[in-house]
């Protein structure tokens, strides 16, 4: 999940903002089967996975800033490309630089409102009306396909006899098979980083073609969900190296972490929690008392509660498009089906969550951004 | 009935039925595939030859259904018949061979979200008098 904030008031931005999103969408592949601008090698792929953004921004995609605003600064140093399948890699070759399909997005919102303005400024959110630009999406097929190869060895290795279910497969984190596991995740990982890194420099192309510069879209934050990361916290009084695993769920760390880039250190780390095409979406800054409650952790998303069979059942996507439209939300999508499948009734009340999350402690709210315009792959 | 969707909140969940174990494989793969795009409208012009392996009969279906969401990522191909299809068993290992037709996706509408993995959650296969049924959960 990455956040770009800009210098544009949402009055720069409506007049063209049918034309910003007609561009983005066109920059920006996404959708089913539909692949990526890029042509890679297979020694291409492998530097990729070894060195995250840092590939991206040698190719010319992004700037140093966006690596000094990006979680472990966009390169996993555990990674290792040679405990990543062929076949993983095969399926990453033509996805770099696309935001997939699903729940994935890229989002032009307004800030609607600042809960907490010196954090806000720190983060580069100046008030109401700002314009930024939030982006959802992951390390795409090259991903779940390192998840695979590695539960069909853990089955091998380990059986699976004694566990409840088969997706819950696993390795004692220093044994062989853990720690090359724990190698190809974090190549999963630099993907994401120079994934994400690529569709960031296409965001700023669209802009610079639409608005005529780019000055001031700087990137806020860049976060990891659905991983594993080693980090010291605090068990019965005693620090102890953990490996935490966030599924659904992001790293939420307040002031002094050493984990935390530099930038942020003495606030704590911007987390976001985006709502639905309709709702809002949040920025919310990581707290210590997370760090005790939830090893440093809080929610990625407002979370669904209807089935997509169920929503397609209910909403016709073209109806979905129109009503966001009257409320002044464009949406440009691959298919009207993945529309009406991420409909607002879809998913949790997301200023619901968020004001569970402020008040638990996990993540102190900061401001609220509305959508103007979707582009859902 | 050759397969049919059930309700769950986040991914994909299914049900395939069929006289042989063949048979009910084969609806799994049309109701995978089918999330994605209307494989009826799919048309075969491209041959693909599949091989699966397993331990048991769901891990067998497990990578077999993988082999259609690779197919898609590394070669752009939808499914549209699938021509032969045997499983055998030998020494308690079972393995699968298929030959399967389908085109280009990026030439066809797509309907709904990615396939982006098939997992083992509440997955069956199972012979209840004379139908195959199997379940699976497919990750979008």
């Amino acid at each position: 999940m990455r956040l770009i904030r800009t210098d544009w008031t949402i009055d720069d931005i409506n007049p063209k903002l049918k034309q910003l999103l007609d561009t983005l969408f066109a920059e920006v592949p996404s959708g089913v089967g539909r692949g990526g601008l890029t042509r890679l090698s297979d020694s291409e792929m492998k530097e990729i996975l070894a060195k995250g953004s840092k590939w991206s921004l040698e190719q010319g995609y992004g700037t140093k800033d966006d690596l000094a605003t990006t979680e472990d600064y966009g390169s996993m140093k555990e990674a290792d490309p040679e405990c990543v399948s062929t076949t993983a890699i095969a399926r990453g070759k033509p996805q770099l630089g696309t935001l997939g399909a699903g729940n994935h997005f890229l989002e032009i919102q307004a800030v609607d409102s600042v809960y907490d303005e010196k954090t806000a400024a720190a983060f580069g959110i100046t008030g109401k009306g700002q314009v930024t630009v939030m982006v959802h999406c992951g390390s795409r097929g090259l991903g779940h396909q390192v998840a695979s190869d590695y539960i069909r060895d853990m089955e091998k290795k380990y059986g699976f006899a004694d566990i409840p279910d088969r997706e819950l497969i696993n390795a004692p984190f220093q044994s062989e098979l853990g720690q090359k596991y724990f190698k190809a995740m974090c190549s999963g990982m630099n993907y994401a980083f120079a994934n994400r890194q690529m569709i960031v420099h296409w965001i700023r192309d669209s802009f610079k073609k639409v608005m005529g510069s780019d000055d001031g879209m700087r990137q806020v934050y860049d976060v990891c969900h659905n991983i594993g990361k080693i980090e010291k916290h605090k068990v019965d009084g005693e620090m102890k190296e953990l490996c935490v695993h966030r599924k659904g769920a992001t790293r939420s760390f307040g002031p002094e972490r050493e984990e935390v880039n530099e930038l942020y250190r003495s606030t704590g780390q911007p987390v976001f929690i985006p709502g639905t095409m309709g709702t809002a979406s949040y920025v919310l800054v990581g707290t210590n008392e997370s760090e005790e409650k939830s090893w440093g952790s809080t929610a990625h998303g407002a979370g669904r509660e209807m089935s997509r069979a169920e929503a397609i059942k209910r909403y016709r996507g073209e109806t979905v498009a129109r009503e966001l439209e009257q409320r002044g939300i464009l949406v440009k999508a691959a298919s009207w089906k993945g529309i009406a499948e991420e409909n607002i009734p879809a998913y949790k009340d997301v200023d619901e969550v968020c004001r569970v999350s402020n008040e638990a402690k996990l993540g102190k709210l900061v401001a609220r951004l509305v959508p103007l315009g979707v582009v859902k792959g | 009935m050759k397969y049919e969707y059930l309700p769950h909140t986040a991914d994909v969940k299914f049900k395939a039925y069929g006289k042989t174990l063949e048979e009910a494989f084969s609806n799994a793969a049309f109701a995978l595939s089918n999330v994605m795009v209307e494989t009826s409208k799919v048309e075969a012009v491209v041959k693909k030859d599949i091989e699966a392996e397993g331990e048991d009969l769901p891990s067998l279906l497990q990578q077999f259904l993988e082999q259609f969401i690779i197919l898609l990522d590394t070669d752009n191909f939808f499914l549209s018949k699938i021509r032969k299809i045997k499983i055998s068993n030998r020494k308690g290992k079972y393995s699968l061979s298929a030959v399967v037709m389908g085109d280009e996706a990026r030439n066809y509408e797509t309907i709904g979200p990615q396939v982006k993995a098939c997992t083992y959650n509440s997955m069956f296969v199972k012979q209840e008098g004379p139908q195959w049924t199997v379940q699976v959960v497919i990750d979008i």
